[in-house]
C-alpha cells in the first residue's frame, strides 16, 4: 500500500513484479528439486536422490553425453575466443576510427546476425554449406558459432569503449607510446571488463546454441542441447533433469562473474 | 538482439584511423561469407527446384512460392486461388507471437516500473535477478515447462492437491501452452528496455501531474506512458519478432495442431520429406516480413530523433 | 471568530522526522491572504520540506496545516486546492505549451476546449500567446518557467507553491522575472508561498519572510525590519552583511542599555527582550550604518587601524582592524563625498556608528 502523498508507487505493482519473478524461476526450481528425485518415474516423488547425476556420468547415455558436452565446451571456447578478439577489432575500428562511410554498414553487419531470425540464419547456414559441397560436423558447427557470436561479443565491448575517453591514450601517445602501445597498454586494460563480458556472452551464447547447431551438424555428432533434445523427444527422463540443473548452475555462475566484472569499473 | 541499432560512440574519435580497415577486415570476411552470402544464397535457393532427398536441383523455378501461396498440389494443375494451408501457419504464429508480446508488456510493465522506482542500490540487483533465466539455456527452460504443465507434472499435482481442480487441466499441446512458452522465454526482453525508460524518466513530472489534481491512474497513462514509448516498443519489438520465427516453443509445446512457421521451416529440411526450395521460400519471406518491422521501427527512431 | 478562517494557510506545531533524522522541529506560522509570503534559509535549512508538506508531497510527521479554515495535512496532493511551480519546471514534453497549462483543468473536469481556452488566457497574462503550439523543449529556460507559473496558475489554486523557481536563470533574466512575478501575484490576488536561498530575492520580493535554519524557524517579519532589528547571529549574518562585536551587557534604563566592549570602551543601545544585565552576547552593526574618521567623534567611537580599501563598484568597503577587538568592515557609498574620506591602510581611524545602528542579538 502506497502512502496518500507517494505519487510513484502504484498499488499491484510489487504484487506483480514478485509473480514476474516467481513466473522465471519456478519452472527451473522444479527442474532442480525433481533432479534429485529419487524414484525413476519423473512424476512420483520418492524423496532425496543424486542417482541421476550419477547417471547422467556413469549411466547408459553417459558416453552420448560426454561426447556431447566434450563438443559443446570445446566449440564454445574456441568461437567466444575467435569472436571476441574479432568483436575487439571491429569495435577499435567503430569507435575510435573516426567516421568513415563504410561504418554504418559495417555496424549493420556486425550485428545482422541478432536482428535476422535464428531459424533463418540456420536455414541459411545449411544451404550455404550444401551450395559449397562442405560436410557438416564439428567445423561447420565451429564456423556457424563464430559467425553468430560475434555481435555478443562486440556489443558489450563497444558499450564499454565508448565509455572511455580518448584521452587516456592521447596522454600516452604524448609520452611517445605508439599506437600500438597505446592500445595495449592503455586501452585494452581499462576494456578488459568488456572484453570479458563480451568473451562470456559469447561463450554462453554457443554452449547455447540449439537451431542454428541442430541444421548444420550432420548427423554424426552432437552438441550437448542438440542431444537433449533428442533425449527429450523420446520421452522426459530423469537425467535430462539432472544435466539440465547442472547446465542452469553454470549459466548462473557464468552470469554472476559477469556482473561482478562489470562492477569493477576503475574508470570512475 | 538490440533493441535499434546501436550508434558506434558519439564523438568522432579517430585514433586508429590508418589500420581501421585492418581492424575491420576479419569480421567483414566472417560475417560476408557466413552470413550474408549464406542468406544471399538461400534467396536464390529459394527460386531452385527441389530434389526429392533433400538438397536441390539447380533449375529456376517458382514453385517454392507458388506452393506457398497456392498450394496447387503434386501436380499443380488447380487454379491459383490464393490457398490459406501455409499463409494460415504464417498468421497463426503472427497471432501467438502478438499474445506473447501482450501477455508480456501486461507483466514486464509493472515489473519493470517497479524495479525502476527502487532505491538505487537494490535495483541493480532486481535486474540482475530478472536477467539470470535469459542466461538459462532456452532450451532446458522450454523443456521445464513441458515438463511443469503436463498432465501428470506438478502444476496439476498442486492445483489438485489444493483443491482447485478435480481432474488435470490439459495443458501442453496448445495453444495456451505456446503462448506461455513464448511469455516464458523473452519476458526479460521486455522488461529490460522499459526498465532503462522509467530509469530515465524524471519524476517530478508524475509530482506535477497529482498537483494538477490527476489522479494516479490519468497520471501513469497521460504522462508517464507517452515518456516511456520508446522503451515500450522496443520490448515489444524485442519480444514480438524472436516469438514469430520459434522453433522450440511450438515444438516443444505445441505437438503437431500447433505448427508455426518455425516447425514448418524446420521440417523442409529433416529426412526425405523435405522441400528445400519451399523452406528457403517461407524462410525468406519471415525474413521479409521481420526487416520490414525493424525498417519501420528505426525509421520511427530516427523521425523521433529528429522532432527533439 | 476562527481566526484561522483569516489565514491563507495555518501550519499548527509542524514536524517532519525522517526515521531518527529530524527535517522540521515543530513550525508554527500563519501565511496571510493575497499575501507574498518568502520562506528563506540555505540548503537543509527545511523550507523545501515545508513547502512540499502544504502541497502535499510529504506527510506530516506530527501537527496540522489549515488552508483557509480547511484541515489539509492528511489529503494527497491532487485534492488540495494548491499548485506548485517547480524548481525544474517538470513541463510534460510530449505535450504542447498549450495543453501544459490546460492540463490542470482537464483533470478537474473541464473539456480539452474549455481548458484551452483558458490556458490560451493564462499565456496571454505570461506573454506567451504565439508559443502555444510549441513543445516545451524548443522554448528557452526564461520561457519555461513562465509556461510552469501559467500552469500553476489556470486552475485558480487558493495558494500557489514557488520552489526556488528562479534560480536556473540567469541575473538579468532573474531580475526582470522578480519584478514579473511580484506584478502577478498583486494582479491575480492569489496568495504566494515562495522558497528561495537568495536573501536579496526574498529581500526585494516579499511582504513578509520566515527564515529558517536547521528545521527551526529563526525570525519572521517585514523584509526592512528582519533586515534592520534581526533577532539573533544567523538571521543577522544571512541577511546582508554584519559586523559583529561581543559585549557585555551592563545597566539597563529606560530600554536603554549600556554595553561594555573588551576593557574601556562602552556603547548604548536600544533593550532587546531576551537580553538581561551580565548576559555576554554579540552586537549586530551593518556595514552601512558605520563612518570612519581620522580623530574620534565621540566617546563611542572605536579606535583602529585600516587593513584594505575595496572598491567594489556602488559603494567602497573599507576593512578596519579594531583595537583589541575583530576586524570591522565599514561601506562607504563610491559618491564624491565619499570618496574623500578615503584613509590609506595602516594609518589609523576611527569607526563611529550611527544612531541606533547597534542590535543586540539573542544569541
Amino acid at each position: 500500500m502506497s502512502a496518500f502523498n507517494d505519487v510513484k508507487t502504484y498499488t499491484g505493482f510489487r504484487f506483480i513484479t514478485l509473480l514476474c519473478v516467481f513466473i522465471l524461476y519456478a519452472p527451473l526450481l522444479v527442474v532442480t528439486v525433481y533432479s534429485f528425485n529419487a524414484s525413476t518415474s519423473i512424476t512420483v516423488w520418492e524423496g532425496l536422490s543424486l542417482r541421476w547425476y550419477v547417471d547422467v556420468f556413469v549411466g547408459p547415455e553417459s558416453a552420448k553425453f560426454k561426447q556431447a558436452a566434450v563438443n559443446s565446451f570445446s566449440i564454445a571456447f574456441i568461437a567466444a575466443t575467435i569472436a571476441t578478439a574479432i568483436a575487439t577489432a571491429a569495435a577499435t575500428a567503430i569507435v575510435r576510427g573516426g567516421l568513415f562511410r563504410a561504418r554504418g554498414v559495417s555496424l549493420g553487419l556486425i550485428t545482422l546476425p541478432i536482428m535476422v531470425p535464428e531459424i533463418v540464419l540456420a536455414v541459411a547456414t545449411l544451404i550455404f554449406f550444401n551450395s559449397i559441397g562442405f560436410d557438416r560436423g564439428f567445423m561447420t558447427i565451429l564456423v556457424a558459432h563464430i559467425a553468430f557470436c560475434i555481435p555478443f561479443a562486440y556489443l558489450p565491448i563497444q558499450a564499454r569503449m565508448q565509455g572511455i575517453e580518448d584521452t587516456y591514450e592521447h596522454a600516452a601517445m604524448d609520452l611517445y607510446a605508439t599506437k600500438w602501445q597505446a592500445f595495449r597498454r592503455i586501452l585494452m586494460p581499462l576494456m578488459m571488463p568488456g572484453i570479458i563480458s563480451g568473451f562470456l556472452l559469447a561463450f554462453i551464447v554457443s554452449l547455447d546454441d540449439f537451431i542454428i547447431t541442430n541444421f548444420v551438424k550432420g548427423a554424426g555428432i552432437e552438441t550437448l542441447p542438440t542431444a537433449i533434445f533428442g533425449s527429450v523427444k523420446q520421452g522426459l527422463k530423469p537425467n535430462i533433469m539432472a544435466i539440465s540443473t547442472m547446465l542452469l548452475g553454470l549459466s548462473v555462475v557464468m552470469v554472476t562473474i559477469s556482473y561482478f566484472v562489470s562492477k569493477s569499473d576503475n574508470t570512475k | 538482439m538490440a533493441g535499434g541499432a546501436p550508434s558506434g560512440g558519439s564523438s568522432a574519435s579517430d585514433t586508429y584511423a590508418p589500420t581501421r580497415h585492418w581492424l575491420l577486415a576479419p569480421s567483414w570476411f566472417v560475417l560476408g561469407f557466413f552470413t550474408l552470402a549464406p542468406i544471399l544464397i538461400m534467396l536464390v535457393y529459394s527460386f531452385l527446384t527441389k530434389e526429392f532427398r533433400g538438397g536441390v536441383i539447380w533449375e529456376p523455378t517458382l514453385a517454392a512460392y507458388d506452393q506457398f501461396f497456392f498450394d496447387r498440389g503434386l501436380f499443380g494443375d488447380a487454379d491459383p486461388t490464393l490457398q490459406w494451408t501455409y499463409i494460415s501457419i504464417f498468421w497463426r504464429s503472427i497471432w501467438q507471437a502478438g499474445v506473447a508480446t501482450i501477455l508480456s508488456l501486461l507483466i514486464g510493465f509493472p515489473t519493470a516500473y517497479f524495479i525502476a522506482t527502487r532505491p538505487e542500490k537494490s535495483r541493480a540487483l532486481w535486474v540482475f535477478l530478472i536477467t539470470i533465466p535469459y542466461w538459462v539455456n532456452l532450451l532446458i527452460r522450454t523443456v521445464s515447462m513441458k515438463f511443469l504443465m503436463r498432465d501428470e507434472g506438478p502444476l496439476n499435482d498442486f492445483l489438485m492437491n489444493i483443491g482447485l481442480i478435480d481432474a488435470p487441466l490439459h495443458m501442453i499441446n496448445t495453444n495456451f501452452a505456446v503462448q506461455m512458452g513464448l511469455f516464458y522465454s523473452y519476458l526479460p526482453f521486455m522488461v529490460l528496455p522499459i526498465y532503462a525508460s522509467v530509469e530515465r524518466y524524471n519524476f517530478t513530472m508524475s509530482e506535477a501531474a497529482a498537483d494538477l489534481y490527476a489522479s494516479k491512474f490519468q497520471t501513469l497513462r497521460r504522462i508517464v506512458l507517452p515518456a516511456v514509448k520508446p522503451g515500450v516498443i522496443a520490448g515489444c519489438i524485442l519480444v514480438f519478432v524472436p516469438s514469430l520465427g520459434a522453433f522450440l516453443a511450438p515444438d516443444l509445446l505445441g505437438g503437431a495442431k500447433n505448427f508455426m512457421i518455425g516447425s514448418l521451416i524446420e521440417e523442409q529440411f529433416k529426412g526425405n520429406a523435405g522441400n528445400w526450395p519451399f523452406g528457403a521460400a517461407a524462410s525468406m519471406i519471415l525474413l521479409t516480413m521481420v526487416m520490414t518491422i525493424l525498417l519501420v521501427f528505426a525509421g520511427q527512431q530516427r523521425r523521433a530523433g529528429q522532432d527533439t | 471568530m476562527n481566526e484561522s478562517a483569516e489565514l491563507a494557510v495555518d501550519v499548527r506545531d509542524a514536524v517532519k522526522r525522517y526515521g531518527t533524522f529530524t527535517a522540521l522541529l515543530k513550525i508554527s506560522l500563519g501565511i496571510r491572504d493575497n499575501e507574498f509570503f518568502t520562506l528563506l534559509g540555505p540548503s537543509g535549512c527545511g523550507k523545501t520540506t515545508l513547502l512540499r508538506m502544504i502541497a502535499g508531497f510529504e506527510s506530516v510527521t506530527e501537527g496540522a496545516i489549515y488552508l483557509y479554515g480547511d484541515e489539509i495535512e492528511m489529503l494527497p496532493p491532487n485534492k488540495r486546492p494548491v499548485n506548485t511551480v517547480f524548481q525544474n519546471y517538470a513541463l510534460f514534453p510530449h505535450m504542447s505549451v498549450l495543453d501544459n497549462v490546460g492540463f490542470g483543468l482537464e483533470m478537474k473536469g473541464s473539456s480539452k476546449a474549455d481548458a484551452r481556452k483558458r490556458a490560451g488566457e493564462m499565456l496571454e497574462l505570461v506573454q506567451l500567446t504565439q508559443f502555444a503550439n510549441r513543445k516545451p523543449s524548443q522554448l528557452s529556460g526564461g520561457q519555461q518557467q513562465r509556461v510552469a507559473l501559467a500552469r500553476a496558475l489556470a486552475p485558480a489554486p487558493k495558494v500557489l507553491l514557488l520552489d526556488e523557481p528562479l534560480s536556473a536563470l540567469d541575473m538579468k533574466l532573474r531580475k526582470a522575472m522578480q519584478i514579473e512575478l511580484k506584478h502577478i501575484q498583486r494582479e491575480t490576488g492569489i496568495t504566494f508561498i515562495f522558497v528561495t536561498h537568495d536573501q536579496e530575492e526574498a529581500l526585494t520580493m516579499s511582504d513578509r519572510i520566515a527564515v529558517m535554519s536547521a528545521g527551526e524557524m529563526q525570525q519572521l517579519g517585514e523584509p526592512r525590519d528582519i533586515y534592520e532589528h534581526p533577532r539573533n547571529m544567523f538571521v543577522a549574518d544571512f541577511i546582508g552583511d554584519t559586523n559583529l562585536l561581543e559585549v557585555s551587557v551592563g545597566e539597563i534604563t529606560n530600554g536603554r542599555v549600556l554595553c561594555q566592549i573588551g576593557g574601556a570602551n562602552a556603547l548604548t543601545c536600544d533593550a532587546v527582550e531576551g537580553v538581561d544585565t551580565g548576559a555576554q552576547v554579540h552586537l549586530s552593526v551593518r556595514p552601512e550604518r558605520l563612518t570612519l574618521s581620522d580623530t574620534t567623534m565621540s566617546s563611542e567611537s572605536l579606535k583602529g587601524t585600516i587593513v584594505e580599501n575595496i572598491f567594489i563598484g556602488t559603494d567602497i568597503n573599507t576593512i578596519v582592524d579594531l583595537e583589541g577587538g575583530p576586524q570591522f568592515t565599514v561601506r562607504t557609498s563610491n559618491s564624491d563625498r565619499g570618496n574623500k574620506r578615503i584613509i590609506e591602510p595602516g594609518s589609523p581611524a576611527f569607526v563611529n556608528m550611527e544612531t541606533g545602528a547597534a542590535r543586540l542579538l539573542v544569541d
